[in-house]
């Protein structure tokens, strides 16, 4: 009895095993919150299914309704591929440029950097979208101040169908401090060698910043790009409760859209069609970002 | 110091601190107006200190809507975030050990699909996982924002934890070893007590995230007295609430509250997590 129990000791310490049972959890999430999922919604996404009634087979045929009938999904994604491919550049050359303005340490630097990345602390919540709305209402704080220096008092910025994504666009770029402190850290990591050798060379600031300390952080904007230009393509909370996609759809993001057909609308199996076509986009944003990498990407070497 | 480097000084501390106070201007003013009288916040939007400060606001807001209060919304916030986070940080720290201490067959393929899931976003599994939890009965419940968690399935939380684990040297593992230490022993006892400060990182990202979540809120809770903070806060919006402006913005400052409070406190994690992870926007 005494050996079984010892040798039961000894399985669970074989270094395979005990790395089975420690990653466990992720193996049983994984399945159970991931991959069950997909397969579920991958079948839906070929039925008519709406909630209320079982699915039926339906084949190819929410696929080719997107882009064949649903001019709304179109909108969509124009929208979202404009909001993303504005904001995110926009907000990594604001990220960039405070983080060089920043690096220079001063007593004060501490402070300017906690008041700068304030706003990314809290910008995904609830609380700053509906700030939002009441900053670019017609009576709001904007067109108060824009009051003061004698400008136009009375527009409505999202009742516009021109200027309510750009209300939006603000918002994301607005809330640049991660990118900020990224950009700092990956600064600090820059040879101070490479600089005092470009200023023997008689290389100004100007050329120093083009040829040493933008090449070398290509990587840092890099990862940032990939990843916020996904996390733009996703965003949600801004739009559905500044907006709800109004006026005119000119703010319909992608997600919203897929929100409204699945839980407002009910159409389920079309909802599920809609998240894998995004998927789809996300994965061809991403493979398109990494074949231009060769072309700009400061490479290392590893 | 020569006095045109002085002067070139003082520029630069004036445009930073005009620049920063551009940024903050906007959440100054909700705070600010929150203290307002509600009926003056429009006719004096463009004041940013009110003329008379009031504690009305946050006296009607704290009412909430109906008979649920905001302090029932703020415990059922924090609860759901501290359960959740408590989950993240105890499920992510295992795998974390055993991706980075022990090989074992599949591990390869298994930390892929942990990359993977990583890059895999939420909003595209918002159906699918509605669908399945409708299945399993879970849907006006608390536990598709809880039970999830509990199995490291914010695979940035173990990227992280991972991170921080290689930088121990093993030879503390192997002197463990020796002295008859087990992994789940080495792990109790050795790696776990070393990586509090990841954990601390992990914790407080979780847990404002959590704080945040406003998606699943909307999708899976539906009665008001389960209402977290976040989804209390837009009943403020819908159409045919009472539209008070003042108590609306004193609630959405007491919102942001626990994320400054964090922020103020712990900022050194928080930049560190930051910087040597580098993720989110």
């Amino acid at each position: 009895m005494k050996s079984k129990s010892l040798s039961l000791k000894q399985i669970l310490n074989e270094e395979s095993v005990a790395g089975a049972i420690f990653t466990l959890p992720f193996i049983i999430g994984f399945l159970l919150f991931m991959i069950v999922p997909m397969l579920i919604s991958l079948y839906y996404s070929f039925c008519d299914y709406n909630i209320l009634s079982p699915p039926v087979w339906a084949g190819f045929k929410n696929y080719i309704k997107m882009f064949t009938e649903d001019s709304t999904f179109l909108k969509s994604i124009g929208v979202t591929f404009y909001f993303a491919f504005v904001s995110v550049p926009l907000r990594l050359i604001f990220a960039l440029i405070v983080a060089m303005i920043l690096f220079r340490t001063t007593k004060m630097t501490g402070f300017y950097r906690a008041a700068y990345y304030l706003p990314s602390i809290i910008g995904g919540s609830v609380a700053v979208s509906i700030l939002w709305k009441r900053m670019f209402a017609i009576d709001g704080v904007f067109n108060k101040l824009l009051g003061y220096i004698g400008l136009n008092k009375d527009f409505s910025w999202l009742g516009n169908k021109d200027t309510a994504i750009w209300v939006l666009i603000v918002l994301a770029v607005w809330q640049f401090g991660s990118s900020m402190l990224i950009f700092l850290a990956s600064l600090k990591q820059i040879p101070t060698t490479l600089y005092e050798a470009a200023e023997v060379d008689g290389a100004n600031k100007w050329s120093q910043f083009w040829k040493i300390t933008l090449p070398l952080l290509t990587p840092t904007i890099f990862f940032n790009l990939v990843m916020q230009m996904i996390n733009g393509f996703l965003a949600f909370t801004q739009s559905y409760i500044i907006t709800q996609g109004k006026p005119m759809n000119s703010t319909l993001f992608y997600t919203v859209y897929m929100y409204q057909q699945s839980f407002e609308f009910y159409n389920t199996g079309y909802g599920a069609a809609l998240a894998w076509v995004m998927l789809a986009i996300i994965a061809l944003i991403t493979f398109v970002l990494f074949a231009t990498k060769k072309f700009w990407v400061y490479d290392e070497g590893v | 110091m020569t006095e045109s480097k002085k002067f070139s000084r003082i520029i630069y501390h004036i445009l930073v601190c005009g620049f920063g106070f551009v940024m903050v201007y906007p959440l100054l003013w909700m705070v600010m107006s929150s203290f307002k009288e509600t009926n003056t916040i429009f006719t004096t939007a463009g004041q940013l200190i009110p003329e008379k400060f009031v504690l009305d606001n946050y006296i009607t807001g704290w009412k909430g809507f109906g008979k649920v209060g905001f302090g029932t919304f703020f415990k059922n916030s924090f609860f759901i975030s501290v359960v959740a986070t408590i989950g993240t940080v105890l499920s992510s720290s295992l795998v974390a050990y055993g991706f980075a201490r022990t090989k074992f067959p599949g591990r390869r393929i298994l930390f892929v699909a942990m990359l993977l899931s990583m890059m895999l976003p939420a909003q595209v599994l918002m159906i699918p996982q509605y669908l399945w939890y409708q299945k399993l009965g879970w849907v006006g419940t608390y536990l598709p924002l809880i039970v999830p968690y509990y199995f490291a399935t914010q695979g940035f939380f173990v990227y992280l934890i991972m991170n921080f684990i290689d930088g121990i040297p093993r030879e503390l593992d192997e002197a463990a070893k020796i002295d008859g230490c087990s992994f789940y022993g080495t792990f109790g006892r050795i790696i776990f007590p070393l990586i509090v400060p990841a954990l601390i990182t992990s914790s407080i990202f979780s847990f404002m995230w959590r704080w945040d979540d406003f998606l699943s809120a909307l999708l899976y809770v539906n009665e008001s007295i389960k209402y977290p903070v976040s989804l209390a806060l837009k009943l403020f919006c819908d159409p045919g609430s009472s539209s008070d402006y003042g108590a609306m913005f004193a609630m959405a400052t007491l919102s942001v509250l626990p994320a400054i409070v964090i922020f103020i406190c712990l900022q050194r994690y928080l930049v560190e997590g930051i910087s040597t992870s580098g993720l989110k926007g």
